[in-house]
């Protein structure tokens, strides 16, 4: 059953299913859905970053429709836990309590028949707070003497890690040692659907129904009902179309069980939309990394050894499911990326500031780290005189060792990590750019190569002790009586066209076109668990699910079948949609199986399964510790020495994510990570005051890459099958995000080589670089 | 976020706006300053009084060597064309750089003018340009040079009750050089420094620096630019108060490139 060989299955470049209805502008999201007497619902939030609130006084005579914490008490504080050593567990409240932690914490519900008379209630209420000193510089939040957000703790931060290899003896024998101190803003994710929360209650059902922005909706259903003291069956969470999630999407938010409790309690269906304000002030922070990192090489430009001390900004509270340590506390074993690293000592911290959580966003962690290393080794091959592909070449691991496991227990699965490169090299006219640049000319080359673990399930998550761990990933398939197969899994789709791409999975185990599978998701009640969409796990996982599911499912329509044809089971083979007779002639259709079985059970065979034509199967990849997809970026960049200002002439990405279930959905998760890695790269920063005010309220001030910002991308394949997972399919959905920073400033830094200027800090803003020269050349003066 | 409650009115005078702007009521034209302003509530006007309908609010018509463009013309139309000549040529170029096309299809070069943006395009280009702005208030119509029209940020010198009806500005002569640089990250962003230059023959040439932190600079007499751009741009822009070092190197480039551009 090849199915890439009828043009439908995995391997195919399909065009996306889902795309007739979202290019016509018929997507459903939360914003598109309205209820009968529904109220709409706006935040009180605060204005300020840390302070004690006194009292809240309501708008006289609509004390009714305004709600505080103290009105909604059956809330519980929303706990994100991990078992890491030390982790300290933050109490966020839903509602603010006592204390104010955040600008943009909500303090009150504003509840009216629209959305502006609700803003007008939040405008009328009085706060009465006294202001705390803010704790905005995440390098400076641990020291003695500095105000607790969290006055239990002994000190604002949410965890720290050590690994401690002895480093000592390196200065001695190292032919090249480099320190640099590198930072990466604060960044907002920003999807083109905010959040969204419609709640109502359903009384026959006693169930709250909560339709939501989610891509995570069965853990957002535990988290809800854990919150607000209801068991799972009177909570259901529907999650409609979702335009973009990037991990805020996974995100419990308080605003969520702020929703469904007032449903519970009103008796009436209301809504909260995100807008764009909310989103940028109060609600998507992420990646705001510190690094000090010292890296030893021999003459050969081999690693010997890395130390780092990182600090990342993980806000005031730590949010559900993931934590406030998922960047951070990854540090460390991120850091040697895809090289045959022998010593590592680093120091890890998550600063606990008066900013909103941070959030996991594309990428995770990764990006910064990446950007951490790929720059430092840029450094090192400049100290030693060697070319940025040769010292990465001398540390790259080896194809014939995979798979391999580093010196801190990740392991690799397989790929051929030097092969990307060079074809990333390769593609670039590099002895043309070194002729520019003998003229004088401000362009650069630059290279980053990293691997993405994506699908790790439970061998790895069960040692965070968050309050999830991705086990067994189900899928539930049934037959219908006209033939149609109806896949159900309980991962979501938010832009990877998973419709499309596990369609064509059930097609190339079945044979059922895929215009004949209908790929139900984003509903409690009616997929299966799964934790959901997100570590780039959903092709492998629920892929592998309805694989296995469709397989059994395709053995029980066999044995009908050959029952049909008056042969035994091994005597057939199900494919292109029937049950045939290996040898001879004779088949019958899926959809006469399916007839039979539903319409004229009298012709069943005898033995036949009872358990009919619908299948729940479970998958997990042996081992499940993660497929590594890997890249080689390479960039060509122009600086403009009188502005700061940088093009990007030429990127180009060299992209193995193993077996390509849709090689064209593939490009297009390539492509949108790394226009948001441009926008880490060069335009995205929210920064803070001292005052822990954010300063870029719009996006007029948060600039975002535009299309005409992202260059063409020249995006090849390499196809190394991963040798653990069902098609050889690789997790890739966060790679094209983690590799621009990186690539970008490593091309700046080689187009300011010669006046010896070096940018560090993220993004590479026209003021940065143009700082940068002018250090680079006061330094010389 | 939503604006908080306001009554639309749509004058179908003049004098009925300047009665309704009077009274209070913010004028609103293209509304791609006012709206987002409004939806943020950093604008609570308890009246819009909307301009769009009023009589030759917008278009285009000549008169001697002047063209008299009416208030409430888009980017899009003076990016398409509607003024004639080298000055409509220089207009264009103007217009279809700013911000993107779906805006300029409503923004307008009185609303922008009016709003005094000082990283706005048209605040940058007029006093350049030369000519004047019509107000029309109480007591009719009334002439300001457009050189010094806007006098701060957000602020011009239209007096209270007066509205903007248009701009005049000079026909040019097909020999007139034209140079007209700004800073944008990206496509859409807020300039954060803009330079242009006008040289007629036989004119003293001129020049304004703008997007900074106050009113556009107005350099009646750029002859010393055209000389030593370089020189000179350093000297104008270690006048201007208050810019970062980064803010005076792209003010400076700026500079540099308006004369590159006139004398290209």
């Amino acid at each position: 059953m090849n199915a890439g060989a009828t043009g439908f299955g995995v391997g195919a470049a399909l065009r996306r299913k889902e795309d007739a209805r979202f290019l016509i502008g018929k997507g459903r999201y939360v914003g598109d859905i309205t209820r009968p007497g529904m109220l709409e619902v706006a935040f009180l939030r605060s204005p300020v970053a840390h302070a004690r609130l006194k009292r809240l006084t309501k708008p006289a005579g609509h004390e009714q429709q305004v709600f505080t914490i103290d009105d909604l008490p059956e809330i519980k504080t929303i706990r994100a836990n991990s078992a890491l050593p030390g982790f300290r567990v933050s109490e966020q409240p839903v509602l603010a309590r006592g204390k104010i932690r955040h600008v943009g914490e909500a303090i009150a519900a504003c509840i009216a028949g629209s959305r502006a008379e609700a803003e007008d209630l939040a405008g009328a209420c009085e706060l009465d707070y006294e202001m705390l000193p803010a704790v905005s510089d995440m390098t400076r939040a641990h020291l003695p003497g500095t105000p607790l957000l969290h006055e239990d703790w002994s000190m604002n931060a949410f965890l720290e890690t050590h690994r401690n290899d002895d480093v000592s003896g390196l200065d001695a024998i190292a032919a090249a040692k480099v320190t640099r101190t590198l930072r990466t803003s604060r960044q907002c994710m920003a999807p083109l659907e905010g959040r969204g929360v419609l709640a109502e209650w359903d009384p026959r059902l006693e169930q709250i129904i909560v339709t939501t922005s989610t891509q995570m909706p069965h853990v957002t259903k535990s988290g809800l009902a854990d919150c607000l003291g209801l068991d799972e069956g009177q909570v259901r969470i529907i999650s409609p179309d979702v335009g973009g999630g990037f991990g805020y999407k996974g995100i419990l938010l308080p605003e969520e069980l702020v929703l469904a409790q007032l449903a519970i309690r009103l008796g009436r269906p209301v809504r909260w939309l995100e807008d764009r304000f909310e989103q940028l002030t109060a609600g998507a922070n992420c990646r705001e990394h510190h690094y000090v990192i010292t890296a030893w090489a021999d003459e050969a430009g081999r690693l010997l050894g890395v130390e780092c001390d990182a600090i990342v900004d993980a806000g005031a509270y730590s949010s559900y499911p993931f934590g406030a340590c998922l960047e951070a506390a990854q540090v460390g074993s991120i850091l040697p990326g895809p090289y045959a690293l022998p010593l590592l000592r680093c120091h890890t911290m998550s600063a606990c500031t008066n900013k909103p959580p941070i959030l996991p966003y594309r990428g995770v962690a990764r990006t910064g780290v990446c950007y951490a290393m790929e720059t430092t080794l840029d450094a090192l091959a400049r100290q030693l005189g060697i070319s940025a592909e040769a010292i990465r070449l001398a540390n790259l691991v080896r194809p014939e060792a995979m798979p391999y496991r580093n010196l801190v227990g990740k392991v690799f699965d397989s790929g051929d990590y030097p092969e990307a490169l060079r074809r990333a090299v390769a593609a670039i006219d590099v002895p043309s750019i070194r002729a520019r640049q003998a003229k004088g000319e401000a362009v650069g080359f630059g290279l980053a190569t990293f691997c993405e673990q994506g699908a790790h399930g439970t061998s790895v998550y069960h040692a965070w002790g968050i309050p999830f761990v991705p086990g067994f990933e189900q899928a539930f398939v049934r037959l219908s009586p006209d033939g149609i197969l109806e896949v159900r899994v309980g991962v979501h789709s938010h832009g990877q066209g998973m419709e499309t791409s596990l369609a064509q999975v059930a097609h190339t185990i079945l044979g059922v076109h895929p215009d004949k599978v209908r790929i139900v998701l984003g509903d409690t009640a009616l997929t299966p668990y799964s934790t959901g969409t997100w570590g780039s796990r959903a092709a492998v996982m629920a892929g592998g699910a309805v694989a296995e599911a469709c397989r059994q499912l395709g053995d029980r329509i066999a044995s009908i079948g050959a029952g049909l044809l008056q042969v035994t089971r091994p005597d057939v083979v199900v494919a292109d949609g029937f049950v045939r007779r290996i040898e001879g002639e004779g088949s019958v259709s899926i959809a006469d199986v399916a007839r039979t079985w539903y319409r004229a059970p009298q012709n069943l065979p005898k033995g036949v399964d009872k358990g009919g034509l619908e299948v729940t199967a479970g998958y997990r990849p042996d081992p499940d510790t993660g497929t590594h997809s890997y890249a080689a970026h390479a960039v060509v960049a122009r600086v403009d020495l009188e502005t700061g200002a940088v093009v990007l002439e030429d990127f180009v990405v060299v992209e193995d994510g193993g077996k390509l279930i849709n090689p064209m959905i593939v490009d297009g998760q390539v492509l949108g990570g790394l226009a948001q890695g441009i926008g880490t790269a060069l335009y995205e920063e929210m920064p803070y005051d001292g005052a822990g005010q954010p300063l870029a309220a719009t996006l007029a001030d948060y600039l975002l890459p535009g299309s005409a910002d992202v260059p063409d991308v020249r995006l090849e394949h390499m196809e190394t099958p991963s040798p653990w997972t069902t098609f050889g399919q690789k997790g890739i959905g966060e790679s094209g995000a983690i590799g621009p920073p990186a690539a970008i400033v490593n091309a700046i830094n080689d187009a300011l080589a010669s006046i010896g200027a070096e940018v560090t800090d993220l993004p590479a803003t026209p003021e940065r670089v143009l700082a940068a020269i002018a250090a680079a050349r006061a330094g010389k003066a | 976020m939503k604006p908080s409650r306001f009554s639309y009115k749509r004058p179908a005078s003049w004098d009925d706006a300047v009665k309704l702007v009077l009274a209070g009521a913010r004028p609103g034209a293209g509304t791609q300053s006012l709206g987002p302003m409004l939806n943020l509530r950093l604008a609570r006007p308890d009246t819009i009084a909307d301009l769009r309908h009023l009589p030759d609010y917008a278009g285009v018509s000549v008169r001697g060597d002047t063209v008299r463009i009416g208030a409430g013309t888009t980017h899009a139309a003076l990016e398409d064309g509607v003024v004639p000549g080298r000055l409509g040529q220089i207009m264009a170029s103007v217009a279809r750089r700013i911000a993107y096309r779906p805006v300029r299809t409503r923004g307008t070069i009185g609303g922008s003018l009016a709003h005094a943006d000082p990283a706005a395009d048209w605040v940058a280009v007029l006093p350049a340009l030369g000519g004047v702005a019509v107000a029309f208030g109480a007591a009719g119509e009334r002439r300001l040079p457009l050189a010094n029209f806007v006098t701060g940020i957000f602020e011009t010198a239209l007096a209270p009750g007066e509205v903007l009806r248009a701009v005049e500005v000079p026909m040019l002569r097909d020999a007139a050089r034209w140079g007209h640089w700004k800073f944008c990250r990206k496509i859409g962003e807020f300039s954060k420094a803009t330079a242009c230059l006008l040289d007629v023959p036989g004119a003293r040439p001129r020049a304004v620096l703008a997007a900074l932190d106050g009113p556009p600079m107005v350099i009646d007499d750029a002859a010393a630019l055209l000389a030593d751009p370089t020189g000179e741009a350093r000297r104008i822009v270690a006048g201007c108060p208050g810019l970062s070092p980064w803010r005076q190197a792209i003010a400076e480039a700026a500079l540099r490139h308006a004369v590159q551009g006139a004398r290209a």
